[in-house]
């Protein structure tokens, strides 16, 4: 059945959600200013809320599937603050990683860790199959040798362990690369920056240098040791990690855009427009019709999301439609944050509100996770029927 | 619960329309669309559907299904795929049975549903839209003054689908001085009313394949009765959500059709070597038209599905329908371009999807200034 109404179990745990992202966003600034602090793992507030995954107890056969309700619930979060949680999840892009590509025992010895995801490198970011890194096998010492350096790497500094692609054979090009699970504290890897950025200031962004990192040979995930004669075969398994959190990028960037919009409204509302659809197309303020055409993009951009989520949710492939909302959402959330400092005009810009920071913080949603460009590329494969010789 | 899964009975009732699109309604299109005329065997081929009548209580002759907007949304995207102006006339009568279905007097419904549930295509409308600039049905200027027990309309109204031959006239006018869809009721107006003038069939920049007409109200006197609902009136307001939510669906399924066609030309026709489709710029313009075909659509079945539970959609129908229009458009636009000195030749459907578009767009007033 099509539906589009949240249940009342829904809607308490979205409600709560959101009650805990205020909370949040009260120190949103601060982190914004103090790029070299960490959050703390969790807020001193939290001990008043109950902890989210306990709100999903009762769930009955009618509420909103759980791939759909994360969605929700992330954006509800973000709406909040992109990086301050109430309490810090172990989930980092490694994690789903590890999920994708990593054997049962492997899942088992590092699913408790925070797990960073490194993949693109100084001279390789869009085309990850020109990933230079290389790990070498020491049949020796039973040891994978790692040198390469890895660049951009979310929450890098703060991760227990990383999941890294590197290339087991140059001559194989995509087929020979492989992901690596390497634990802080191994030999040879260093941590040798942090960036600084445009927002998202309270995530971390690290860089990394290999230099003979020796891992354990049972580190290679999946386990798989040699070379798929299928030229992508290996590099497609890799790719899967992206289905749900392209979809998770999306709605963490539509959270944030959507705290832009309910400023906005409050801002214009305070100024005497009225921003409902109501009053009449000649009544209507350029700023009222304006504000709505964002508020379309912005519903528009999260149902795409929802979408490719139900598609998981059911069991169905959503490799397309996770590029959608990714694509839809990363333009959308840009013309939102955009839009809504223009209507709201200099207070817009200053630092005394978020709305300058949301609109920093939005940005990195087309670019990470496989820039516009790139979600249209493989949009635009799968609806020609191209390969990616095809097309490119 | 959000949910995107149609029940098994819609995909069956979207498979059908989407065979009928394919096979009846598409290579009529264009012929009809350039004589302005609807085939009377299309009408009556569409007819034997059963679109309107099912909806139509046991009663009265229907089919007793419940209505859902739900439903009229898959049916509405697979046809305007494959028409939208045969589309609109298919369904005109519709515009007018389902409010009676829903908001009639018993005596209005046992008067009227069986007319539209014979074997032949009975043909009656909505009489919403009306001439000068910036019509938007917040601010009806035709109005229904009270006399005696019964109403006087005056005004005029405009892109009046199947006003040719409607047996009645469902108008909406406002009654009463409360602002905007408050103060708006609607009214059942025979044909051969007193007091009314229907114009010959317009011309239009598209759209010609569903004929349309002008109304002039002149004093149009009704008896009580004459209103729909009766004493207790009706809900204009979600009869304009209804109205915005379908034409968001039409919409759909125009676009679909355009990307339908481009991307196939795309791939065959080359341009320095190679197929046009393996340029980025048509590339990624073919790709943004997946991407907001899907999003047009879910637009549109949110506002329909709030419309099923019986809530207030006024915001979901506004958002659908005014991103639709402009999604529509440029999608339209872009397959012209992707189509090159070809999408302006009327050898190919294109150029006519891009007035159908632009048409469209402002059926129902004017989405953005
Ligand atoms: C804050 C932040 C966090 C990040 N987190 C991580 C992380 O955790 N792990 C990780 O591995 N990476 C991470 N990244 C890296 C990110 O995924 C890359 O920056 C991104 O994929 C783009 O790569 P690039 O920067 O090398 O740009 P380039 O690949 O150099 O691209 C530059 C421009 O060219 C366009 N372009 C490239 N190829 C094509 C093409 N074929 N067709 C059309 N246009 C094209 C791009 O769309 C872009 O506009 C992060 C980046 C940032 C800024």
């Amino acid at each position: 059945m099509i539906d589009f109404m949240l249940t009342t179990n829904d809607q308490k745990i979205l409600d709560a959600v959101r009650r805990e992202a205020l909370v949040c966003r009260s120190y949103a600034r601060h982190y914004d200013e103090h790029e070299d602090e960490f959050p703390p793992d969790e807020l001193p507030e939290a001990g008043d809320f109950p902890p989210t995954m306990s709100l999903f107890a009762g769930r009955e056969p009618e509420d909103t599937g759980l791939g759909v309700m994360s969605m929700l619930l992330t954006a509800g979060q973000t709406w909040g603050d992109y990086s301050v949680r109430m309490r810090r999840g172990k989930g980092g892009l490694g994690n789903a990683a590890l999920r994708a590509a990593g054997t049962p025992e492997q899942q088992q010895k590092w699913g408790g860790l925070t797990l960073a995801m490194a993949i693109t490198e100084p001279g390789c970011g869009s085309d990850p199959s020109r990933v230079q890194m290389t790990a070498v096998l020491d049949e020796a010492t039973d040891e994978w040798v790692l040198n390469g350096e890895k660049i951009f790497v979310t929450t890098g500094c703060r991760a227990q362990g990383v999941v890294v692609w590197a290339t087991i054979d140059k001559s194989a090009g995509r087929a020979g690369i492989k992901s690596f699970l390497v634990e802080k504290g191994a030999p040879g890897f260093i941590v040798s920056g942090k960036e600084k950025k445009l927002g998202i200031r309270a995530d971390d962004t690290a860089a990394y240098v290999f230099d003979n990192c020796r891992i354990p040979r049972g580190n290679l995930l999946g386990g798989k040791e040699e070379i798929p004669q299928e030229s992508s075969g290996g590099f497609r398994g890799v790719m899967k990690t992206f289905n749900m959190t392209r979809p998770a990028v999306a709605g963490i960037g539509l959270g944030i855009a959507e705290a832009a919009l309910d400023f906005t409204r409050d801002a214009l509302r305070e100024a005497g427009i009225q921003v409902e659809p109501g009053p009449g197309i000649a009544a209507q303020s350029a700023a009222a019709q304006r504000f709505l055409e964002l508020e379309a993009l912005y519903e528009a951009a999260m149902l795409t999301v929802l979408r490719a989520a139900w598609l998981s949710d059911q069991g169905q492939p959503n490799n397309l439609e996770s590029s959608i909302c990714k694509a839809k959402a990363g333009a959308a959330v840009r013309e939102i944050t955009q839009g809504c400092i223009e209507l709201v005009g200099p207070m817009g810009a200053s630092r005394e509100h978020l709305l300058e920071k949301w609109f920093r913080d939005v940005r990195i949603t087309d670019i990470y996770e496989g820039t516009g460009e790139i979600q249209r590329l493989i949009i635009a494969r799968n609806i020609l029927g191209y390969g990616r010789e095809e097309l490119k | 619960m959000i949910s995107f899964g149609p029940t098994e009975e819609q995909e069956i009732v979207r498979e059908a329309m989407r065979e009928f699109a394919h096979s009846a309604v598409r290579p009529i299109a264009r012929k009809s669309e350039e004589e302005g005329l609807v085939p009377e065997d299309f009408l009556e081929q569409s007819w034997q559907l059963g679109l309107v009548s099912t909806q139509i209580p046991e009663a009265y002759g229907g089919g007793g299904e419940a209505r859902s907007p739900i439903t009229n949304a898959l049916v509405l995207e697979e046809l305007a795929c494959g028409d939208a102006g045969l589309a609109l006339a298919a369904l005109a009568p519709a515009l007018f049975a389902m409010p009676v279905v829903e908001f009639g007097t018993e005596a209005q419904q046992r008067e009227l549903l069986p007319l539209f549930c014979g074997d032949r295509y009975h043909a009656a409308s909505l009489a919403l839209v009306e001439p000068g600039p910036c019509f938007d049905p917040i601010g009806l200027r035709t109005v229904a003054e009270r006399k005696g027990d019964g109403w006087v309309l005056s005004g005029a109204k405009c892109f009046v689908p199947m006003a040719d031959r409607a047996s009645h006239f469902l108008v909406l006018a406002r009654a009463g001085e409360g602002v905007g869809l408050e103060a708006v009721q609607a009214f059942i107006v025979p044909r051969d009313a007193a007091g009314l003038e229907i114009s010959e069939p317009e011309k239009k920049l598209g759209l010609n394949g569903l004929p349309t007409g002008s109304l002039a109200l002149e004093r149009v006197e009704l008896p009580a009765v004459g209103r729909l609902g009766g004493d207790a009136g009706c809900d204009a307001r979600r009869l304009v959500n209804l109205s915005r939510t379908a034409l968001g669906t039409v919409l759909v399924g125009l676009s679909r059709a355009v990307m339908e066609y481009a991307i196939p030309y795309a791939k065959d026709r080359e341009a320095f070597g190679e197929a046009i489709a393996r340029k980025q710029a048509i590339a990624f313009t073919l790709a943004d038209m997946r991407i907001e075909v899907d999003a047009m659509r879910w637009l549109t079945w949110k506002a329909a599905s709030r419309l099923e539970h019986g809530v207030d959609a006024t915001r979901e129908a506004h958002l659908a329908r005014s991103y639709c229009a402009r999604q529509a458009m440029k999608i339209a636009d872009d397959g012209v371009q992707v189509l090159g000195g070809h999408g302006f030749i009327r050898e190919h459907p294109i150029e006519l999807w891009y007035r159908n578009a632009r048409t469209l767009g402002v059926l129902e007033g004017t989405v953005a200034l």
